[in-house]
């Protein structure tokens, strides 16, 4: 192959995982969808923000329930962002109800992985419902 | 993907527990576990040594305020050492840094629980 034709991370690229509802299976799709970030430009400290944020995605879908016993990840590089959904069949965390200025108070341990996941990621939505189950987009864009 | 834990006794009643690894949902327990451990023995000083921790999420945080918790019920403390500029970063973001003593080496770590 000519070096000139060699693939590369591009808009559109969308590579999609399952996992069992695991805990040890949420190293996995960390370290997986570290891999697809490093094909876009974002700084090591961006690639361990996206990390963390998957694993603590991962993790509200373990706590939280999901019957079927598995999670969804799907990833789409677009031109200068990163957009990750995380897909369980549980009632997943209400995202709303965080009350960050109290973060830090020893006794609200649960709270601490959604508020990781709002601070570490540009952009997360949210949704939920008994037939769908819970569904979180997250956006991390590269910094300039 | 593992966590190595080492509990060695230190100066006077202190404990130091050295991990090493990453510190997730699947091997926070094990974490748990050593500091239960060492608080059921009624020890309460504590030094935690993350120097040599790659990774950690918010159930390893919530294992690290458990155990704060318990000492303190006892007038005990946990003092961490962690150099690592990402795990420094999720401590500061979460407001953990105004709980915790966070030192950059043992020795510090080590003298400010006295």
């Amino acid at each position: 192959m000519n070096p000139q034709e060699a693939p590369t991370a591009s808009s559109g690229s969308v590579v999609r995982l399952s996992i069992p509802a695991r805990a040890e299976w949420v190293a996995v799709a960390r370290l997986a969808v570290s891999a697809v970030a490093s094909r876009q430009h974002f700084s090591i400290d961006e690639i361990e923000d996206i990390k963390l944020a998957i694993a603590e995605a991962c993790t509200n879908a373990i706590q939280h329930g999901s019957p079927d016993g598995t999670i969804d990840i799907e990833c789409e590089l677009r031109d200068d962002e990163l957009v990750t959904i995380v897909r369980d069949r549980g009632k997943g965390p209400r995202l709303g109800t965080v009350n960050e200025d109290r973060i830090g108070e020893m006794g609200r341990t649960e709270e601490l992985g959604v508020f990781l996941i709002r601070a570490l990621m540009d952009t997360v939505e949210y949704t939920s419902d008994a037939r769908d189950g819970t569904q979180l987009v997250m956006v991390k864009r590269v910094s300039e | 993907m593992d966590i190595k834990v080492n509990v060695r006794e230190s100066e006077g009643d202190a404990y130091v527990v050295d991990l090493t690894g990453e510190i997730d949902v699947y091997t926070s327990p094990k974490v748990k576990d050593a500091i239960t451990e060492l608080i059921d023995q009624e020890h309460y000083n504590l030094v935690i040594n993350l120097e040599k921790v790659r990774y950690i999420d918010s159930t390893g945080l919530g294992v690290l305020i458990g155990g704060l918790k318990r000492v303190r019920e006892h007038g005990g403390s946990v003092n961490l050492v962690c150099t690592n500029p990402q795990i420094k970063k999720i401590f500061d973001i979460t407001g953990l840094v105004k709980i915790f003593g966070i030192f950059d080496d043992e020795q510090s770590a080590m003298k400010a629980l006295a």
